[in-house]
């Protein structure tokens, strides 16, 4: 009984084995990375689905998040701390092993931070934003709410494209490999193509693990009842603007470590990542696959997100996903998962003709 | 248990609620009637926390709770069945009764108890446990929400209008309810239109108009009394 409820989890381990013994057995390894990346865009997309499908609060500034663990990541372990060994909490990190030392392409002596600790200042700063926008904005609600978090995504794309540190419009190169558990690594190396597929699925698991334990639980019925009537949830007891802050900081965590994973992977990051298209994208596909709805929501997600990195939407990509929304909203606001927009469809033909 | 005293609210600059003075005492039944726009729901939603008031008190057990968030009010025992039922339509049955028991502890083995209870309550909604709350009729919604009040072990329980838009036979099986619930000693307070249904269960009663109480009495009284007989029971009402 309760083993059932994590088949679809077994179901989706036995198909990340299956695709890419596949994908290896006819020789097509060089699909794996955009499946990697898929996987690393799809724990932004469950974690939007959570906070969209199932608390009911619109986000059209994910893409900051997802920039802000990224930016962070890069900024930090292409940092180097050779000549500032003399300043104590660089020496404190030393000496603790937070760091990491090696050489660069010239020769060069190197100390960066280690990529487990720009992990954990990512994850905080992100809580800390989340936290201090999210408190103000969860008031607004609908349309008001959209526009707000649309505004917070455009000032971070405008802050990492003005910013030296952020390496403007360039973005952050050769970001170093990220040491993940027993000694695997996260980099762009083409050789460490299936290591990488299996750590971006395997945190994919990991997150949807935990998301759907919690949606199950107290605090996820909580959530599930904010959507459907705020004012009877706060009669029953829930703490609204707690419950919300809470989600939206999940949600918010989730994109930000997907996005330091990723720059680890891709070895960058530019702004193209936290711009407002990106953010339309992840809306796009929550809706397409039908909100309040994990497993279809992840998906959509790796289904469009690798159409669209392999290149098959060509240079109509943003065009293509801005469709697919209307589209979506159109003929099937229950997702794609549910066949009802065939049936509107019918009856609009049957309108018009 | 419950004192109002001299409560104003209302909503921004609009004033409903012009010096409300009442009281509930334990093992009660009270009513509040009144015609349409008089400050019911406002009334219970001020009580509630759900609306803040601008003046006044509300003593609930002692404890002042008007300037408590409404979650805080539900803890002390205080649930409202709101105006509408408000079930939450994609939750089934069951975890909308568990949503009522949010803020009680999280002992699993006191809410599966209070669960059982209100099954034996309402056989109805055990057979329906998984159905989603939206896809109940509007006598079992009233049921639901009922339920759902009361999986957070209320001292007070106050239903919103559970007559509305329910048809007469379902209307007379649900105060059959309420009257079943005070025998267990329960206190109510029952805000309807429906005067003649809510008098006939009630102990006590007020006639609020226009934000303001204008008479109150037994329910014995209310129901023989000449003004309530015109105004709400359809005395002289000539075709």
């Amino acid at each position: 009984m309760k083993l059932k409820k994590y088949y679809p989890i077994f179901g989706l381990i036995l198909a990340v084995i299956f695709i890419q013994l596949l994908v290896s057995g006819i020789g097509m390894q060089f699909y794996l990375t955009q499946l990697t990346m898929s996987a690393y865009y799809g724990i932004v997309i469950i974690g939007l689905s959570i906070l969209m499908g199932y608390a009911g609060q619109i986000s059209i500034g994910h893409a900051a998040f997802f920039a802000i663990g990224g930016y962070t990541t890069a900024a930090l372990t292409t940092m180097n701390f050779a000549a500032l060994t003399d300043v104590p909490i660089v020496n404190f990190l030393i000496k603790t092993g937070l760091t990491i030392s090696g050489m660069d392409p010239y020769g060069k002596k190197i100390i960066y931070i280690s990529p487990w600790l720009s992990l954990f200042i990512a994850v905080i700063i992100t809580i800390f934003i989340a936290a201090l926008i999210g408190v103000p904005i969860l008031k607004l609600k609908g349309h008001y709410l959209a526009m707000a978090t649309l505004g917070f995504g455009i000032i971070i794309y405008r802050i990492v494209l003005g910013t030296s540190i952020f390496g403007e419009a360039d973005g952050i190169s050769d970001v170093p490999t990220f040491k993940f558990l027993f000694n695997f690594k996260i980099n762009s190396d083409p050789a460490l193509r299936v290591e990488n597929y299996y750590i971006a699925w395997l945190i994919v698991v990991i997150s949807i693990f935990i998301l759907t334990n919690l949606i199950n639980s107290r605090v996820g019925r909580a959530l599930r009842s904010l959507h459907g009537n705020e004012e009877a949830a706060n009669s029953m007891g829930v703490n609204i603007s707690r419950t919300k802050l809470l989600v939206f900081i999940l949600s918010a965590v989730l994109a930000s470590v997907a996005g330091v994973f990723m720059t680890h992977f891709n070895g960058g990051i530019g702004p193209a990542e936290s711009g407002v298209m990106r953010s339309v994208r992840y809306v796009a596909i929550v809706a397409v696959g039908g909100m309040a709805n994990l497993w279809g929501t992840l998906i959509m997600g790796i289904i469009l997100n690798y159409l669209s990195l392999r290149g098959y939407f060509g240079s109509y990509d943003d065009a293509v996903f801005g469709i697919i929304l209307i589209v979506i909203m159109l003929f099937a606001p229950d997702g794609i998962f549910k066949l009802k927009y065939c049936n509107n469809f019918i009856k609009l033909i049957k309108k018009t003709s | 248990m419950l004192n109002v005293s001299n409560l104003e609210s209302g909503y921004g600059k609009l004033q409903v609620l012009k010096k409300i003075s009442m009281h509930i005492k334990p093992g009660e039944i009270v009513t509040i009637i009144g015609a349409n726009g008089a400050g019911k729901t406002t009334l219970l939603n001020t009580i509630s926390g759900l609306i803040k008031s601008t003046s006044g008190e509300i003593v609930f057990n002692d404890q002042n709770i008007g300037n408590l968030p409404a979650e805080k009010i539900v803890k002390l025992g205080c649930s409202l069945v709101p105006e509408g039922r408000q079930i939450f339509d994609t939750l089934t049955v069951k975890e909308n009764l568990m949503i009522g028991a949010y803020s009680l502890n999280r002992n699993k083995k006191i809410i599966n108890d209070e669960l059982n209870k209100i099954f034996e309550l309402f056989p109805i909604l055990h057979e329906r446990e998984n159905q989603l709350g939206g896809t109940l009729s509007g006598g079992e919604q009233q049921m639901l929400a009922i339920g759902r009040a009361l999986m957070a072990k209320p001292k007070l329980i106050m239903l919103d209008e559970p007559s509305m838009g329910l048809a007469p036979l379902i209307i007379k099986n649900i105060f059959d309810i309420i009257k079943e619930l005070k025998n267990q000693g329960n206190t109510i307070l029952l805000v309807e239109q429906n005067a003649k249904a809510a008098l006939g269960i009630a102990d006590r009663g007020y006639v609020l108009e226009t934000g303001q109480i204008v008479l109150e009495d037994t329910s014995k009284e209310l129901l023989n009394n000449d003004d309530v007989q015109k105004a709400y029971l359809g005395k002289d009402y000539k075709k």
